[in-house]
């Protein structure tokens, strides 16, 4: 925490053309897309490419909001879960006005609107248990990650839910067309991430996340609202959450027990990766950005290659991001030792 | 501590008076894994149904159906059919072979009759009944319809399971039919039996395989995510899939002369119900049923789609 602190003080000193911590998980995009062109260039191709981002999406945009919840000292660990229920949820909610209303672009409107609904109220739940019930976060988010989990199986009974064909039409677009040939997903994505930039580091919102993560005493004897703001930080995790299922419905049309496992932890590597630390305190949106991109390209890359065998592909997952990690804290100590001086 | 103590003595009133009213009862208890995707869901309606079936027609059989959520969680499960339920018959789907063995063991010394469902156990001659599915015949019929699909020079991609022994079976049964045909395995990956890995992995083909005629992707959820993502790329003209399970969206697919999948290649998850028939007819016939019942995985084509399709199952 103390370092993160004079980091910031020690910005405006050091003059450096490009900010290091931004460019360790940088270098290491760049590592890995350099090296999956070699592997195969194939990577490189639009396609390829096009599907990449639009993948890293989901995970991309609930990494922005979690960002803000470890920002702030917190972890969300109902997120995958909480997606799968939303889905879920969203699913029957269509299936069932489409017999009441028809099928229209509003029965899909209508899914997404209740889509928000829900992540919004299940991040305010998070939330609220969490600061007024005064419950570690990790306890809280740990409970109702099995509950979702277990309410999206009970309601597809074990098995699938699907979306009825003639919604699934007429909200598939959402997910496989393209915008300025850019997906759509993406772009949300990329609304995101800027709304996201934008309130971490230009509004006393971000400065307030980053003051509570730091030293959550210190804040509430500064008269910030911490309660509050942490309640915040879950429901904004929350209508992530909802956005990010509201652009992963439309790819499959369906939600089942499998949907959404692990994207929590995922999400936490993406921030981890882009440079925002795990004990809060100090938040990089744009670094979580390219965390999740690192951590969909490697995916990728090993599916474009037959030379690791099957059975590895976890284990090079886990060693790239260590080392993209590890890059950044060389970086981060550089300066400091550049204080000490 | 009141609550406790009346909590208490409920559990152990209740218990002594359904086990003096199960008294002349034959008690069978049914142990497989939670319905946490496809395949275990439709396992889980199978087994429900047959219980209902069951016991409607026989009234001296009840069956206790628990389900667990990992090897240690359904090796407590074993514990509690013993000392709660005092079982007569066990029928098990083993989560894992070798951390079940023991428990399957302890519960065979009360003198349980036994029957395992599936995956083996990794000790012989513990189980009277051994009913399962077929994974090297799965296997080598996909690849047979391949061969007789397929000519010498074209490319197939595999997309695979989780790793696991079942997984491993399936597919080296499929290599060994399929070498010598001429016909290239460009590459396989693992798909973990999930729609959304499916569809990314075939993604993934496709960018870096211009050629593709036929796709194995060994398993229904998988399909439905290759489906999608071969439809995506508009290359369905190019190329067929087969999957396999039984899966009732693409049974019904098949039914109706989907050209994409054209067929199926059953791993009936009603498997679950014959070894409950089969235990059953241990207690209600004079036939002798020991032995082991291994179900076929024959090829699902639209002639026979019909008799494979649960219009109700989850699954």
């Amino acid at each position: 925490m103390s370092v993160s602190a004079r980091e910031e003080t020690a910005k405006p000193v050091r003059n450096f053309g490009i900010d290091l911590k931004t460019a360790g998980p940088l270098v290491a995009l760049i590592v890995l897309c350099v090296l999956g062109y070699s592997l195969n260039p194939a990577f490189l191709s639009e396609g390829n490419l096009a599907n990449l981002l639009t993948r890293s999406a989901f995970i991309g945009i609930i990494a922005v909001g979690a960002t803000f919840v470890i920002t702030a000292g917190g972890i969300d660990l109902s997120v995958g879960s909480m997606a799968a229920f939303v889905a879920g949820m969203m699913i029957i909610i269509m299936n069932g006005a489409i017999d009441v209303m028809g099928v229209s672009v509003w029965t899909v409107i209508l899914g997404c609107g209740c889509s928000l609904i829900l992540g919004i109220g299940a991040g305010f739940i998070n939330g609220f248990l969490t600061t007024k019930g005064k419950i570690e976060a990790f306890i809280v988010t740990l409970g109702t990650m099995g509950i979702y989990r277990s309410l999206v199986t009970y309601f597809a009974d074990g098995g699938t839910l699907s979306l009825a064909s003639a919604a699934r039409d007429i909200y598939r677009p959402v997910y496989y067309d393209s915008f300025l040939r850019i997906p759509i997903p993406v772009w949300v994505f990329i609304g995101v991430a800027i709304i996201g930039w934008i309130l971490m580091n230009r509004t006393a919102f971000g400065r307030y996340c980053m003051a509570i993560g730091s030293n959550e005493h210190v804040a509430r004897y500064s008269a910030i609202k911490v309660d509050r703001v942490k309640t915040w930080t879950y429901v904004l995790q929350g209508l992530c959450v909802s956005l990010a299922t509201i652009i992963y419905v439309p790819r499959l049309g369906s939600a089942s027990s499998a949907t959404g496992v692990l994207w929590e932890l995922e999400a936490i590597a993406a921030v981890i990766i882009g440079g925002t630390m795990l004990k809060g305190g100090f938040g990089r949106v744009g670094g979580t950005v390219i965390g999740a991109l690192i951590l969909t390209a490697i995916g990728n890359i090993l599916n474009l290659t037959d030379i690791i065998s099957n059975y590895l592909n976890g284990a090079v997952q886990g060693v790239i991001i260590v080392v993209a990690v590890y890059l950044q804290r060389g970086n981060l100590r550089a300066p400091k030792r550049k204080a000490q001086e | 501590m009141k609550l406790k103590t009346l909590l208490a003595g409920l559990v152990v009133s209740t218990a002594m008076i359904g086990a003096a009213a199960a008294q002349d009862k034959i008690k069978i208890g049914v142990s497989i894994p939670a319905a946490t995707h496809g395949f275990m869901g439709g396992l889980n309606w199978h087994a429900q149904e047959a219980e209902k079936r069951l016991e409607a027609q026989h009234e001296n059989i009840d069956i206790i159906i628990v389900t667990a959520n990992g090897p240690s969680d359904q090796a407590s499960d074993l514990e509690d059919l013993v000392s709660v339920h005092q079982i007569d018959a066990l029928v098990v789907l083993p989560f894992e072979s070798e951390p079940l063995t023991d428990p399957v063991k302890q519960v065979k010394q009360t003198g349980a009759f036994i029957t395992v469902v599936d995956r083996g156990l990794s000790e012989p001659g513990i189980e009277d009944i051994y009913v399962a599915g077929n994974n090297t015949e799965m296997g080598r019929v996909s690849a047979e319809y391949m061969k007789s699909r397929l000519k010498e020079g074209d490319n197939i991609v595999i997309l695979r399971g989780i790793p696991t022994v079942l997984d491993t079976e399936r597919f080296d049964a499929f290599m060994a039919e399929i070498e010598g045909s001429g016909i290239n395995v460009l590459d396989n990956k693992f798909a973990n039996w999930n729609r959304d890995d499916g569809f990314e992995v075939m993604q993934d083909f496709l960018s870096r395989f211009p050629d593709i005629d036929g796709v194995w992707a060994q398993d229904d959820d998988i399909t439905l995510g290759v489906v999608e993502a071969i439809k995506q790329a508009g290359r369905e003209k190019e190329m067929f899939v087969v999957g396999g399970a039984g899966m009732k969206e693409i049974i019904k697919g098949v039914m109706e002369g989907d050209e994409l999948v054209p067929v199926d290649v059953l791993y009936p998850p009603a498997q679950i119900a014959t070894a409950m028939d089969v235990t059953v007819a241990n207690y209600t016939s004079n036939a002798p049923v020991r032995g082991r019942y291994i179900l076929g995985a024959p090829l699902i084509t639209p002639e026979n789609a019909e008799e494979f399709y649960f219009p109700d199952s989850p699954f």
